[in-house]
């Protein structure tokens, strides 16, 4: 019999068509990849299975689970069948456990509530066993740990311990890896085949990442505006593909701008010995002061018109050199020159350094105050100019500063949340434009976008990198944006620079053993087909 | 654990310190010497320095402000200016009457809060919740004493269920007391228990759309048990921090239901207190209401800790 079968199913949330006719099926033991850009419905397909949809919805069509009308049937049912058949593993293992519940009870709850009968001790006893299998080790895990205590790869083990409980039959994975650095992302997917594996569970594997997907999957799905365009099988090269809108995805999420590189040498930034410390809270009332060493003796230049790249997992260190060059960080030891011009918070940075280095950050979303139009979002790093501009340049600084990101000089008269995430993300371009920097910082700038959307930035970057001469320092854990995009590339851990050099020679021929764990973390399949 | 509730510890002993520094000066610099307002206006300057001396306001304020600490530190909270009577002794008597009353409305306002601000969120948007959330609304409106009037007006004077006034001392037996505690409490209690409502149904609503509440219903919880075993816990900070502030307000702020009802308790001391110049008094009220909310605070502090782990056991 079929694991999952789903016939046209179509859903609506108050009235709003969410999914068209879908139909998918998966066997046991095998995994079904489905990939599609935000918006696509390729979550509300998980959700649907579950029945965990929203209030308002309506789901059409058919969805049996071994035999098991999951459409037709009482929620005592359903609750009876998610967890202990069915189970998902969520994007966001940061936000998806209790944060006052510790990690035994949390996983001992999904067997309790399925078999009320169980002891106490018991449940944690098969809690502590289902942790161990997702290579949490009682030694270093005990089950007394509450969340707070875990990193997100670790909380990320936890959920799937909960979701593998009870040995479930379905397994349901929505963007598992998504909020993961590339090696806690390689483990987390291997984790999950082996459970797979050992288990003869199916697995349905939700992603907007392509290389996940097509690394892991014996079928593919592809989604686009709540329908099914293309399913696969596994091994498909780019010549395999029939319809145009997955054609335009693997091309785009392989994307290369075409870039002029600039041939100055001069540096425009230049770090000397970089040290940054954060204090601890002290162990004992009386105890020593402690300190968290985040950036360990840093050197490197940025040279005028270069695209440098710095990549790292979270928490080696990349957001604090940031910081430090924007001047809102506290310098341990060393010194940063920016264009000669010395950088130090101890004193107030100069406005006439910041008017000359903009940043971008990763959040389209949180980096934009809601209640601001869009002239007032991008014209305020006006306040660095001495002497304000009229009120006719101001307007023509903003229409032109639109203009160059590819969007209308009228957008600005809008709020920010009449765009969407890569419009939202052209309008932090701008704002940092505005003045006409030499340098802008983008950390993590591309991370939350789709792949199409990404390359449409990316081509932007290039372009007005071009046009206006401007350099980037491109802060990411994304390892293909960097390689497409940069021309030298830092590899950082635990707040030093292991590795450095020419980006090319870097992916190609990784000196550091840290470089080449990075490298070989990260999904691989696109650079063999799309090229 | 230990650590975090030995640095609260401290900063509740520095608090008391410090207001009791404030409330001494502040006494110090309101005008109106005690003395002379005890004598009269044609009372001889000295006559009037004499019961000075009687008093011990004749002393360096330094002198007086150690000789209040250390006395209340010991328990003698001096004597009154105008009743020749222990203060201790009068603030015990009131208290008797003030604390029993603020735990009552409390208690209340906590019992009709929890299941309405629950029943609020858990049909959030629905007729339930409109309805609900309307008459939370027109209890935060009312004034307190206008709704003790009125309940005056239905329970005492046309069903003659209560007295409409008055206390009859603890003498007369439990039964007698709560029931002369009643009307008072519950016109206490009513817009504590709105605000107490909405602030537990906001909070819950909050934590209804958290990540972990969509785990639980996957790992087959019900919704009831998602609420009950999650949400509930969750949503307790911001509703801990109100019922601490609403009991510092019950226990001082009760002065307009306590002489609605002439209950003769805390609020009603102090009124007394300021229009007599009984400075002593006057101090001494206010330094135990202080330490009160204090204390209150210091419990709720404890509380987060062991509700939340992330204060207990910082990363």
């Amino acid at each position: 019999m079929t694991l999952l079968d789903i016939q046209n199913v179509s859903l609506e949330i108050h009235g709003k068509p969410i999914l068209r006719d879908i139909s998918l099926s998966l066997q046991q033991g095998r995994i079904l990849g489905i990939i599609g850009e935000s918006g696509s419905g390729k979550s509300m397909t998980a959700y649907s299975v579950m029945q965990l949809l929203p209030d308002g919805s309506d789901t059409s069509g058919q969805i049996l689970i071994n035999g098991f009308d999951v459409l037709s049937a009482p929620e005592d049912a359903l609750c009876r069948l998610r967890g202990n058949e069915v189970s998902i593993v969520f994007q966001e293992p940061m936000t998806a456990l209790n944060p006052l519940m510790n990690i035994g009870n949390q996983v001992a709850e999904a067997i309790r509530v399925h078999e009320p009968s169980t002891p106490n001790h018991v449940a944690m006893q098969r809690a502590r066993s289902s942790l161990n299998r997702c290579e949490l080790p009682a030694d270093r895990f005990p089950l007394t740990l509450y969340p707070h205590e875990l990193s997100g790869g670790q909380r990320q083990r936890v959920v799937i311990a909960l979701a593998i409980a009870l040995q479930p039959k379905l397994l349901i994975a929505d963007e598992p890896t998504t909020a993961l650095d590339v090696t806690t992302q390689a483990e987390i997917l291997a984790l999950l085949r082996r459970l797979v594996l050992e288990d003869e569970m199916g697995l349905m594997l939700i992603s907007h990442d392509l290389a996940v997907v097509t690394d892991m999957a014996d079928e593919i799905a592809i989604m686009k505006d709540g329908e099914i365009v293309e399913n696969l099988p596994s091994q498909v090269s780019f010549k395999d593909l029939k319809h145009p809108y997955s054609r335009a995805l693997f091309a785009a999420s392989g994307y290369i701008p075409a870039r002029v590189r600039s041939d100055q040498t001069e540096p425009l930034l230049s770090v000397r010995n970089l040290v940054c410390d954060y204090h601890l809270p002290r162990a004992s009332l009386l105890g020593p002061a402690k300190y968290f060493r985040a950036v360990d003796d840093v050197s490197f230049d940025i040279r005028k018109g270069e695209s440098l790249g710095l990549v790292g997992e979270s928490g080696c260190g990349k957001s604090t050199l940031a910081r430090a060059i924007l001047g809102i960080q506290k310098l341990s030891k060393g010194e940063i020159h920016f264009d000669g011009m010395r950088i130090n918070n101890e004193q107030d940075v100069e406005s006439d350094i910041r008017r000359r280095m903009q940043v971008v950050f990763q959040d389209p979303y949180g980096s934009f105050n809601p209640r601001h139009r869009v002239d007032r979002l991008v014209s305020e790093p006006f306040h660095l100019y001495k002497t304000p501009l009229t009120k006719s340049a101001k307007q023509e600084a903003i229409a032109s500063a639109l203009r160059d990101v590819g969007l209308e000089p009228n957008d600005q008269y809008k709020f920010i949340h009449e765009f969407s995430g890569g419009q939202r993300q052209r309008i932090a371009i701008a704002r940092a434009l505005i003045i006409r920097p030499d340098l802008i910082l983008l950390d993590e700038a591309t991370s939350a976008l789709d792949v199409s959307v990404r390359a449409q930035i990316l081509d932007l970057l290039a372009e007005l990198s071009e046009s206006y001469g401007l350099t980037y320092l491109f802060v990411s854990h994304d390892l293909s944006v960097v390689r497409s995009i940069t021309d030298r590339v830092l590899v950082m851990k635990d707040g030093k620079i292991v590795e450095h050099g020419e980006t090319d020679d870097v992916f190609s021929a990784p000196k550091h053993s840290y470089t080449r764990k990075l490298i070989a973390s990260a999904p691989r399949f696109l650079q063999a087909t799309t090229r | 654990m230990l650590r975090f509730a030995i640095l609260r510890l401290v900063s509740l002993g520095l608090s008391l310190v410090v207001a009791s520094i404030v409330i001494f000066t502040l006494i110090e610099i309101i005008p109106g010497d005690p003395a002379a307002f005890m004598l009269g206006l044609n009372a001889q300057a000295d006559t009037i320095a004499v019961l000075r001396a009687e008093l011990g306001l004749d002393a360096s304020p330094l002198e007086r402000y150690f000789g209040w600490v250390t006395g209340m530190l010991t328990g003698d909270f001096g004597t009154s200016y105008t009743y020749r009577t222990p203060v201790s002794e009068m603030i015990g008597e009131r208290l008797w009457i003030s604390l029993p009353l603020a735990l009552i409305a409390l208690g209340l306002s906590t019992l009709i809060a929890f299941p309405v601000g629950i029943l609020a969120a858990s049909r959030r948007g629905s007729l339930v919740d409109t309805v609900v959330m309307g008459f939370t609304q027109l209890g935060v409106a009312i004034p307190n004493f206008w709704f003790a009037m009125l309940m005056v007006l239905v329970f005492s004077i046309n069903l003659r269920w209560f007295s409409a006034g008055g206390f009859p001392g603890w003498d007369e037996g439990l039964f007698a007391c709560l029931k002369a505690l009643t009307l008072p409490a519950i016109s206490l209690a009513l817009p504590q228990a709105s605000i107490l409502a909405r602030v537990m149904r906001s909070a819950l609503v909050d934590t209804l759309d958290e990540d972990f509440m969509r785990t639980a219903r996957a790992k087959g919880l019900t919704r009831k048990q998602a609420i009950r075993h999650h949400a509930l816990r969750n949503a307790m900070i911001p509703v801990l921090t109100i019922i601490g502030l609403q009991f510092s307000f019950l226990l001082a702020g009760a002065i307009i239901i306590e002489n609605v009802f002439f209950l003769p308790g805390l609020g009603r001391l102090i009124f007394q207190a300021i229009s007599q110049r009984d400075l002593i008094v006057v101090e001494s009220v206010v330094m135990l209401l202080v330490f009160a909310v204090i204390l209150v605070n210091f419990a709720v502090d404890i509380t987060y800790a062991l509700v939340d782990p992330r204060l207990r056991r910082p990363s």
